[in-house]
Parts: structure tokens; sequence; C-alpha cells
């Protein structure tokens, strides 16, 4: 299956519009991305440059109005736990332990329990959330919700991970601290991530490669490998260049709108 | 007089679960609330008590008089008439026609209401007429049940089926819309997409709401077994409260009004239990 000569993710000159209300929104425009297996990357822009519409179509929530959206070379016809998608506002179910909520994917999929029980708690080990195992969605913290969402994509075996402003909502510590732990996760484990940002730093911090993305209508901007070793050290003057320089082109897509 | 004291005090003397120092205040709090309740029924049969004791042309018979007919309905030997000992007869075939009627309305309504919810064509066709439908009360419905099901336990059921019906549909179809859009994507990234979603998605997710329906529903079908049981049926609660109604028999009336308060209160109690193991997970309940 896994042809090493195909990306992972070809998307194609996707476009999106929306249609509400006899208005019609262009939210993409002709949108050119590959990913390959194990890549790192991140999209970054401002809010409405369509980062999240271009994640929404890799993981199939969205059908592209215009042009492919391909998984090794297959179109992508809806969502599928080959693409594990983790939310901001993490989508655990509240009824469902911690246990349970990783379990989830393998259950519905009808694994045997004692094996959906193995592999959850393999991946609870994974993430450190032992002690919270039985703990139910509402007595956790922010950090501990999102380290079961990426958790639970990964006990179902995701081949690619769509993160979608993932830790948009925690605070800086927390922050900084599940970056570090999920490039640890990335490292060992050879994921596809798809990261969604709105951050110049983290996505400095973690990327192969930034799709720098800008709005009215969303579209492709330009493309930045960081050749920075990792683990990255965000007080170097390496680090520091390409900040001011993303920031810089990030800006130069709002000075038309400085109202804005 | 001492019956309603005894009654109110009853509470007060079970001993206090405080066999560890920590446990001691929320005893005490538990201890407190029951008194509070007790505060005012006590109150009503103290006025009830002054009101009616020692007047023989009351309507209303005093406290002491309806307390003993209560036991002889019960257990009978002090009246020995033909309604000593029958109570629990009674209490039975209305037991059976609330959770009878409930239990069919519930299975009714639960899969009806998930429908509605989830599938718009459903909704589209049945929406509407059960809107009309709804706000016709149970009582308009008794002459056309009489005539449907005929005179008997067939028209009780059916009435009680029916006002235990609509607030299980109308809170099942409001949780089942509520269900965040989000957990529909996370189910379908997760694998599971389709049907299986109304198993593992909906059902959970409506499952508070589905409970405050059920518990009005349980409510409502105690509510309406009086007038389920106005059509002919020789045993209930509902029966013996009309049946003495017309031999003025009027602290037989008390007695059956009391039972079926106690009784929905026990019934209503049970579900909240069942409901606060089943919603354990939920930050609103449990």
């Amino acid at each position: 299956m896994a042809d090493p000569t195909i990306p992972i993710l070809d998307m194609r000159a996707v476009s999106k519009t929306y249609a509400a209300g006899g208005r019609r929104t262009e939210a993409l425009r002709e949108a050119n991305l590959t990913v390959e297996r194990g890549e790192f990357v991140c999209l970054l822009g401002a809010s409405g440059c369509g980062k999240s519409t271009l994640l929404r179509v890799a993981a199939g929530f969205e059908a592209p109005s215009a042009g492919e959206a391909l998984m090794w070379g297959k179109p992508i016809l809806g969502p599928g736990p080959s693409r594990g998608m983790v939310f901001q506002d993490y989508g655990l179910f509240p009824w469902l332990t911690v246990r349970d909520n990783i379990g989830f994917g393998p259950k519905a999929r009808g694994r045997p329990s004692a094996e959906v029980r193995d592999t959850a708690e393999r991946y609870i080990a994974l993430v450190g959330l032992q002690a919270f195992a039985d703990a139910y969605p509402h007595q956790l913290s922010g950090g501990m919700k999102q380290r079961v969402a990426i958790a639970r994509v990964l006990a179902n075996e995701a081949e690619v991970v769509l993160m979608d402003e993932p830790f948009g909502a925690l605070d800086a510590m927390t922050r900084e601290r599940l970056q570090d732990e999920l490039l640890d996760l990335w490292s060992r484990t050879g994921l596809t991530i798809l990261f969604v940002t709105h951050a110049i730093e983290e996505a400095i911090f973690l990327a192969d490669r930034i799709v720098m993305m800008s709005p009215g209508p969303g579209r492709i901007e330009a493309v930045h490998a960081v050749d920075l070793p990792r683990r990255r050290d965000v007080s170097s003057p390496a680090f520091n260049d390409l900040r001011r320089m993303l920031a810089a082109q990030l800006h130069s897509h709002h000075a038309p709108r400085a109202a804005a | 007089m001492s019956t309603g004291i005894e009654a109110g005090a009853l509470p007060a003397t079970m001993p206090a679960p405080a066999r560890k120092a920590d446990r001691a205040g929320v005893g005490l709090a538990r201890l407190r609330r029951l008194a509070l309740a007790c505060v005012v029924p006590a109150a009503l049969v103290a006025v009830w008590q002054f009101t009616t004791a020692g007047r023989p042309y009351s309507l209303i018979p005093p406290p002491a008089e309806v307390w003993a007919e209560l036991r002889d309905l019960a257990v009978g030997g002090v009246n020995d008439d033909a309604f000593s000992g029958t109570l629990w007869t009674h209490l039975a075939a209305s037991l059976g026609r609330v959770y009878g009627g409930f239990a069919l309305a519930a299975a009714a309504a639960l899969p009806l209401g998930l429908l509605i919810g989830r599938v718009p064509l459903i909704r589209a066709l049945l929406d509407p007429v059960l809107q009309v439908l709804r706000p016709v009360p149970v009582t308009a419905w008794l002459p056309l049940a009489m005539i449907l099901f005929g005179l008997g336990p067939r028209s009780a059921f059916f009435l009680v089926f029916l006002g235990a019906f609509y607030p299980i549909l109308v809170n099942t179809v409001f949780g089942v819309r509520s269900v965040e859009p989000r957990l529909f994507e996370a189910a379908a990234m997760l694998g599971c997409t389709g049907a299986a979603q109304f198993l593992r998605v909906v059902l959970p997710a409506a499952l508070p709401s589905i409970f405050t329906g059920l518990r009005l529903g349980l409510g409502f079908a105690w509510v309406v077994i009086v007038v389920g049981e106005m059509t002919g049926v020789q045993t209930g609660l509902g029966a013996i409260i009309m049946e003495a109604r017309q031999l003025s028999r009027t602290e037989i009336v008390i007695c059956g009004m009391a039972v079926i308060g106690v009784a929905g209160f026990v019934s209503d109690w049970l579900v909240m239990l069942l409901g606060r193991r089943l919603l354990a997970w939920s930050p609103n309940h449990g």
C-alpha cells in the first residue's frame, strides 16, 4: 500500500467555496500541497486564510469544490481512521472514561475486547495518564484532555495525524510541555503530522516545513523548509531570524486592511 | 393530634451516619434537611387537625380518622367493610398500569425521538402531527379512549401511556438535537459512521435529556392514573377514590391521594438513583 514514490497526502488545486444564505464565500483557492510520509508540516496563517478548511478537506469532513484530495494516491471520500483528527476543543466523549475514550476507535472497528483493553492501556501509558485512566473528561485539565485526544488517534493506528490548533486553548507552560511531548512521540513513532497554527514560534519549533497561507480568499503563499537542528532552541539567532522573516511575511498579508 | 406529630418526627429518630469525624458534618446537614422538609407537612397537619377535629358536621374528616382508615385499608380490623385490607390490591393494580403504560410509552417514544431528532425526513413527516396532538390534554382523550378501547383497564393503560409519551418524546428529541456536532466528527474520524453512531454517540450523549424525559414521563403517569382509572375499572387507587367519592367516604379519598403521593415520590426517587448511577460522567448530574 505504502508506495514510497507516492506522497501520503496530495492536495491538487483544492478549492472550497461555501454557499450560505445566498452568499458565496471562497474559503480556499487552488491549494497545492504534498506531504511525505513521516513529515511534520505546519499550516501557518491568520484567521480566515483557509488553513483549517484545508485540514478539514484532508480529514474528509469537507469535500473540495474543485480539485482533488488524495491519500496514497486515492481520493479521500470521507473521514476515516487512517487520518486521525485532534481538535482544539478536544471532542472527547464526555460519557466515557479516559480508558474508553482511547479505546473508542478500536472498539468501533470491531476489535476483540481484550485487544481493545491492551491497546488502551498501552496508549494511556504513552501519554502518561495511568493515574487518570478511570477519570471522565470533565475531571481533567486542558492539557490532559489533549493528551487523551492524541492517544485516542494513535490507538486507532492513524497514519496521518491532523491537528487543528490543538494547543491554542492551553496556557503557555502546558503548551510548551505538550509541544515537547508531541515531538517526542513523532520522532519515536514515525507519524506524519499536519498541524494548523497561527503561532509563528510554534510552527518553527515543530515543523519540517511551514506552509504560509494568506486570507481573502484563502490560499498558499509560500512554503519554507526549517533546517534548524532539533531540539530547537527558541532563543538562538537562527530561530529568531526565521521568526522575523515569517512575521514580516505574515504581516504583509494584513497590510492592505490595517483596520482589521 | 399525636399521629401527625409522630409522623413528622419519625425520620429525626433515625441515627445519623456519623461514624467518622468528617462524616459528622455531612450527617448533621442531612438531618437538618430532613427536619426542614418536615416543617411544612407538620404545620399543614396541625391546621388540618385544628380545623376539623371535634366538629361532627365537618365534610373533611380529621387526621386521626384518616389514619385509622389508612390502617384499615392496609391491614383491616378497624371497620371491616368492603374496603378493609384492599389497599394492596389497588396499589398493585395502579403500579401495574403506571409502570406498564410508562414502559410502553418509553418503548415507543425513545426510538421515535432518536429518529425524529436525527433523520430530517422522519422529522418532517411526524413532527407537525405530534406538535398538534401534544397540547390535547389526556382528560380530553377520555371519551375517545373509552370508545376505542372500551370500559376498563385497556383505556386506563392507554391514557397513562399518553401521559408519559410526550415528555419522553420531547426531551429525547431535544437531547438528540443538542448533541455537539464535534462528537459526530470525532466518532467518524475514529471509524464509527452511519447507524453505529446512534448507539455509540447519539444515545449516550442524549442520555441526560432522555433521563429528564423519563422522570417527567413517570411523574405524568402517576398524575393521569386517577383519570385513567375513571374509565370504569374495578381496582386501582384512582378507582377506589372515585368509588369512595360516590359513597361520601372522604377519608378513603384522602388515603388514596396520600398513597398516590408517596408511591409517586418513591418511584421518582428510584429513577433518580438510577440516573445518578448512569450519569456519573455528567458534570450536571450525579
